[in-house]
């Protein structure tokens, strides 16, 4: 199984038949296996990654640093629910060091994403601290290079 | 072209006028033409060499390691090399004695045959082979003796074929498993009886393992100095090109007996001095540290090989299915063209390079090379394009 999961987290498009061939199944089989880990959230998405900037988009995206009084018995749950809610949070984690969630954020301009930290992060209550950083420029992302120029560079044919 | 005035060509050794010229050369010059050719016709992994090990030598680098090494390599490597055999064979070797480190297999091979053959000494070759095997034996003033091995034994080769072509000349049988262009492997029980004849018949056996690591299914690769009483003579031939991606560094290494190595070395010594710095320091970091890339890439070849496998069996062509390596070599006799013709045309009609089998030699002929060290979307791509041909070309 975590052999279909390494070629479908490697390319989610694959075809069904070209994965019974590699992992040597039948197409029943992988079909029903994929159904499964869909159905027990071990698959929990098929995403795209995009080159936004390539594309003529320029988002701007930020990081930020964010500091937590933790509450009872939820600790830092309640206040990490709180903020993984909004759509312009692409991603949450907990963190152990000097900060404790780390959250990035995905805006149109500068001025929106220092508006929704200023505005919305930091008035939560529980929230002590914040510091952004901006992204300037993404070199590799979920493990692929941005601009991979490595080519086949071999000869056409060698004994 | 320069015009030449003299008769230049009566002038070559006769070493070098008994070697045929590469069969594959009128394959560049057509896909030169082309700017979407799909190629399965490469020799070599089409994997960068993993970054660990081109940053080990970046640092070398950095560090000023650019001088010659020890004519039989840096010590660190060759023990690391003796380990390596250690570990997954259980042969011992002396890291003192028993290694060379060379310029890839292609200078191992020239140097042993060099260093044992006198003329007229005959070389058992099992075919389809290397492609320089027999230049080799030619060049080293030894005589190549084909031994042509059938598709219904798994391209293996067995004692009773072998006889045959026994003669008092014979002095060395050269075996290259896990096979190219074939992809087949040799057992256990498959040696053994291959190792009783190199007995019977005193014959020094020089055994390519390029391809050791890449092997597929259960049968996992067999080494053949690990056989009872074969390492005193066998010269074994390995290197990083295959399992590390590494061709382009050339670096490879021959195991022997004290004796065979220093008359090895004698001759590496005076025509090559040592393998590149540069190249042995990378290999250290790739015996070291290189294990868990080489098992991913090999992973990745299973994969691909199922795919091909699949895909050329469903079209009707005749298949080994191959257990190492990461070649395929389809019988296309079907389609009426021989070897040669069915290359060349389905270069011409669908853009697919792969190597006609009788470059392989003779027993070759009615097949042909098909690499799968190439991304699954390409081979997908060319096996569409395979299947388009035979349903146009029939002849």
């Amino acid at each position: 199984m975590r052999e279909l999961l390494e070629l479908l987290e490697h390319d989610a498009r694959r075809p069904v038949g070209e994965l019974a061939s590699m992992l040597n199944r039948s197409e029943y089989e992988v079909e029903k296996n994929i159904k499964d880990l869909e159905k027990n959230k071990i698959i929990l998405s098929y995403n795209t990654l995009i080159n936004w900037e390539k594309f003529g988009d320029d988002t701007v995206t930020a990081m930020i640093e964010i500091n937590l009084t933790p509450q009872r018995e939820v600790g830092f749950d309640a206040i990490a629910e709180r903020i993984y809610r909004f759509d312009e949070v692409r991603t949450v984690y907990l963190m152990s060091g000097s900060f404790d969630l780390m959250v990035i954020i995905e805006g149109k301009s500068l001025k929106e994403v220092a508006n929704f930290v200023a505005k919305r992060l930091s008035t939560i209550e529980g929230v002590t601290q914040t510091r952004s950083h901006f992204m300037l420029k993404p070199y590799k992302k979920d493990g692929t290079i941005i601009d991979d120029e490595e080519r086949d560079r071999r000869l056409v044919v060698s004994p | 072209m320069m015009e030449t005035k003299k008769d230049w060509a009566s002038r070559l050794s006769p070493g070098v006028n008994a070697i045929a010229p590469s069969g594959i050369r009128k394959f560049f010059d057509i896909a030169a033409q082309m700017d979407d050719v799909i190629s399965l016709g490469v020799g070599e992994p089409d994997f960068v060499t993993p970054w660990p090990i081109r940053e080990s030598c970046v640092y070398g680098l950095e560090q000023g390691y650019t001088s010659y090494t020890a004519n039989r390599g840096l010590p660190e490597l060759r023990q690391e090399i003796c380990n390596h055999y250690q570990k997954n064979y259980d042969v011992t070797y002396d890291a003192a004695t028993d290694v060379l480190v060379t310029v890839g297999v292609s200078e191992a091979l020239d140097i042993a045959m060099r260093a044992i053959l006198a003329p007229g000494d005959e070389v058992l070759i099992p075919e389809p082979c290397y492609v320089s095997y027999q230049a080799c034996t030619t060049l080293a003033g030894g005589v190549p003796v084909a031994v042509p091995a059938k598709i219904e034994n798994e391209f293996r080769i067995t004692p009773a074929e072998l006889e045959e072509h026994v003669t008092e000349r014979t002095k060395v049988l050269l075996i290259g498993y896990p096979n190219n262009p074939t992809g087949a492997i040799m057992t256990r029980k498959d040696l053994l009886a291959i190792a009783d004849f190199a007995e019977k018949h005193d014959l020094i056996v020089i055994s390519d393992e390029i391809y050791g690591d890449l092997t597929y299914g259960d049968e996992e690769h067999v080494c053949f100095s690990s056989l009872p009483g074969m390492q005193e003579r066998t010269i074994l031939l390995n290197g990083f090109s295959k399992a590390y991606a590494m061709t382009g560094w050339r670096i490879g290494y021959a195991l022997a007996n004290p004796t065979l190595t220093a008359a090895m070395t004698k001759i590496h010594q005076y025509t090559m001095l040592c393998a590149p710095i540069t190249a042995q320091i990378a290999a250290v970091e790739a015996l070291r540290h290189g294990e868990k890339y080489m098992k991913k890439m090999v992973a990745e070849y299973d994969r691909r090989r199922r795919l091909i496998y699949d895909g050329l069996t469903k079209m009707g062509l005749e298949c080994f299915e191959p257990k190492g390596a990461f070649y395929i070599f389809p019988n296309i006799s079907s389609t009426g063209y021989t070897s040669n013709e069915f290359a060349e045309e389905l270069l011409k009609a669908e853009h697919v390079a792969l190597v006609p089998g009788s470059a392989f030699g003779a027993c070759g002929e009615g097949h042909v090379r098909c690499s799968y060290a190439t991304s699954i979307d390409k081979i997908s791509e060319a096996l569409n394009r395979i299947e388009n041909f035979l349903k146009n070309h029939k002849k």
